[in-house]
């Protein structure tokens, strides 16, 4: 029984958030690692991208909301979320039509794009704050549990309750599609096909006849999505705040390079290590334990690795660790 | 050359104006923060102009600088050192001895997985040890009075000695962030730093036994020569002084202060600006150059590309140390939470890019003019959006407006820096 009732904390409070928060890390580096692959730079501007897309989801959620629309138990944000996705979309392809293509084709150093992608994060982020201010933002409606810590309880007659949120649900269950839509597009369609020469030999798919423009639009596109579909899932899951979306920048690019920069499926499992070991270097496991060892030896502490006002640590130790042993990260990233 | 005099001097009249037409205590405060962010500007330049290095922990380096200032001269506390200060020392000791164990194993043992788990266990088992003999000691320190102290106090001695060991606070990090992320791919110093900055802060913020984190550490003393305003104005010389140009003392005294500072900051820049331009000119400068115009050809030369990038990393580090250190001087106290990425990191960049990177004098003047903006349109933006707003009816969409003006600078800086990089990329003062 002890054990079952350890579990269940584990699950309840490792576990679950684990899953919903390196899922929402997977879909940021995703895009991250895509912009990389094929625009040979760090964007530097995603974590406000992240930001320009929750925002525009929220505001459009709103109007839904005013006008009486709603989503039944799930949020009516994912109603919203196709508008934020087009609008972060024509955004960012805007950005690249002002601002990066000039730097493509003058084929700068890609130190210098990620200083220009700085610039064009201090514009989003202050059009972000422009508009929506640096307040903390709720926009979650809808059923609030998949299972409350009390059904649970009272259905399984345990101590300790398993709560999931429907946020962390619907988190999961998005990654999942989104995920497996872009590795079919990636894999079968042949636009994919073309975005995977184009980042494997530029000169090679020019030479065959890609046609580099469209390349780059469509990356923008499916990165702004990712973008906005991430963002919104972190909103959902915890709230919109513009300072700390740029903060994500952090553990979004340790899980991109922990997996590889460039590498699809590295950017997956780099956001789940990621956010697994921050979770669980940050986690009081003291409950747990009392649970599992005999009463005697029963710890007094928290048995809390690390507070989690640094969890930025984490991801911190794990991308240096990374850089020092393997630089091209776990899936053999194009990079060095 | 006479077109920078005037660039200068473009600049130098828009602090006049700002004393005219505002106050000259506005002025000089603006000065005085725009003179420290041109010796941090200096560290960047040397950074990312001579070696073409992508530092983004300019703020943590920066608050590298407040620690150092903390630690040197704010006032002792006894009770809190003898409740714990041998503890926690020996503590950072274990911690370092830990890591350099961790390292010298993973240097000298074959290559495999016996070294992997060695090295794991001399990690987890120094953290153990660590947090065993740090954890008591912290809790004792931080029990004692914590409403006034709760920390281990520092030493007491001037500021001014706290200004260097401020560089060499921040050198020692960027020792250690340099080791680690110089020698691969540019944009991974970029994000390292990042990450750095953000933990250095964090741990400012956070351990109350050094730094007494969110509670902040005030009355930190004034450096020779500044005075305390409040001695100023009950000395009979000055009160005699400010009566004979018929200036109210009160005032007075702040410009004084402030323009004493402003005196000190300038020394210190101009001896900063004179070393780094002798560095540049020097033999040490041609070879930086040439490494970051062509790393390859250099390396091919026989230069040891990663060795010099990270001394000049080290030095950039250490001159943004020194500036941060003399921030906290300034303001009197440490807040840890006023350590924010887009003004001690990102401002700075746009500095130096568009004053012209490479150039030591464009840096000085990129300061001094993108800190006057900044600063000015704190105080300028609530008034001009509602000269702007003034034909509107009153609403949610006006006060929307006025408040958020001064978020107005973040895209204006944005756009700044986009237009620089885009039309001018050598900045207003180019590289010779």
């Amino acid at each position: 029984m002890d054990t079952l009732n350890a579990l269940v904390v584990f699950l309840n409070f490792v576990v679950v958030p684990g899953l919903a928060y390196g899922a929402q890390l997977a879909l940021g580096a995703l895009g991250v690692t895509l912009i990389y692959g094929i625009l040979r730079f760090s964007n530097f501007a995603h974590g406000d991208t992240m930001a320009f897309g929750t925002m525009t989801t929220i505001l459009v959620t709103w109007w839904f909301q005013s006008m009486g629309i709603t989503f039944g138990v799930l949020p009516t944000a994912l109603l919203a979320l196709p508008f934020g996705i087009i609008g972060t979309a024509l955004f960012v392809l805007g950005t690249d039509r002002v601002v990066y293509r000039f730097y493509r084709q003058k084929k700068a150093a890609p130190v210098i794009l990620v200083m220009v992608s700085m610039g064009v994060m201090f514009v989003m982020n202050g059009v972000v704050r422009l508009i929506i201010g640096v307040e903390d933002q709720q926009f979650a409606d809808g059923g609030r549990f998949v299972i409350s810590a009390g059904d649970f309880k009272t259905a399984t007659g345990l101590a300790e309750g398993l709560a999931i949120k429907s946020s962390q649900a619907i988190t999961v269950g998005a990654a999942i599609i989104v995920v497996a839509w872009l590795f079919w597009f990636l894999q079968k369609t042949r636009t994919g096909k073309s975005m995977r020469a184009f980042s494997d030999n530029e000169d090679l798919a020019l030479l065959s006849g890609i046609n580099p423009d469209r390349v780059v639009a469509v990356t923008w596109i499916i990165a702004a999505a990712l973008a906005t579909i991430a963002g919104t899932l972190y909103g959902l899951d915890k709230s919109f705040k513009p300072f700390t979306y740029f903060q994500l920048l952090l553990p979004i690019f340790a899980a991109a390079i922990v997996g590889g920069l460039g590498s699809p499926l590295g950017a997956i499992a780099g956001g789940f290590v990621i956010a697994f070991s921050e979770v669980i270097v940050t986690y009081a496991w003291k409950k747990v334990v009392t649970y599992v060892v005999p009463e005697s030896l029963a710890p007094d502490s928290l048995l809390q690795l690390l507070t989690t006002d640094y969890k930025f640590a984490v991801s911190f130790v794990i991308l240096i660790i990374v850089l020092l042993v393997m630089p091209t990260g776990l899936f053999k990233g194009k990079s060095v | 050359m006479t077109r920078n005099l005037l660039l200068f001097a473009g600049v130098a009249l828009l602090f006049v104006l700002t004393g005219f037409v505002q106050s000259w205590n506005l002025s000089l405060s603006i000065l005085n923060m725009a003179l420290l962010s041109a010796i941090m500007a200096m560290g960047v330049n040397m950074q990312w102009g001579y070696a073409g290095l992508f530092n983004t922990g300019i703020m943590g380096f920066t608050a590298m600088g407040g620690l150092a200032v903390v630690l040197i001269s704010s006032r002792p506390v006894p009770v809190g050192w003898e409740a714990g200060g041998t503890g926690i020392l020996a503590g950072l000791v274990l911690g370092v001895v830990t890591i350099a164990a961790a390292v010298y194993a993973s240097r000298t043992l074959p290559k495999g997985r016996k070294r992997n788990l060695i090295v794991a266990l001399i990690l987890v088992g120094g953290f153990v040890i660590y947090r065993a003999v740090l954890d008591p000691a912290v809790t004792a320190v931080e029990a004692n009075d914590p409403a006034t102290f709760g920390n281990i106090g520092g030493l007491g001695l001037p500021s001014l000695i706290a200004w260097p060991v401020g560089g060499i606070l921040a050198g020692i990090a960027a020792w250690a962030i340099g080791k680690t992320a110089l020698g691969l791919r540019s944009d991974y110093l970029a994000i390292a730093t990042l990450g750095i900055a953000e933990i250095i802060v964090a741990v400012l913020k956070n351990e109350d036994w050094l730094t007494r984190g969110v509670k902040n550490i005030t009355q930190l003393p004034r450096p020779w020569p500044v005075p305390m305003e409040v001695d100023l104005q009950q000395s009979a010389t000055f009160l005699g002084w400010a009566q004979s140009f018929g200036a109210d003392p009160v005032t007075m005294s702040t410009i004084l202060v402030k323009l004493l500072y402003a005196c000190l900051f300038g020394l210190v820049l101009v001896v900063i600006v004179w070393a780094s331009e002798r560095m540049l000119n020097s033999p040490w400068g041609r070879m930086m150059r040439a490494i970051r115009d062509n790393e390859v050809s250099a390396a091919a030369m026989g230069k040891d590309v990663t060795r010099r990038h990270l001394q000049v990393f080290i030095i950039g580090s250490a001159i943004v140390g020194v500036a941060g250190a003399m921030m906290t001087t300034m303001d009197g106290q440490l807040t840890p939470s006023s350590y924010n990425p887009l003004r001690y990191t990102f401002l700075i960049w746009v500095m130096v890019v568009v004053g012209g990177s490479g150039n030591n004098w464009g840096s000085v003047l990129g300061a001094l003019l993108i800190g006057w903006l900044w600063l000015i349109v704190e105080s300028l933006g609530p008034a001009v959006m509602g000269g702007i707003t003034a034909g509107m009816g009153d609403g949610w969409l006006k006060t929307h407006l006025i408040d958020s003006a001064q978020h107005m600078r973040l895209l204006t800086l944005g756009v700044i820096l986009l237009l620089v990089l885009r039309f001018s990329p050598r900045g207003l003062i180019p590289e010779k």
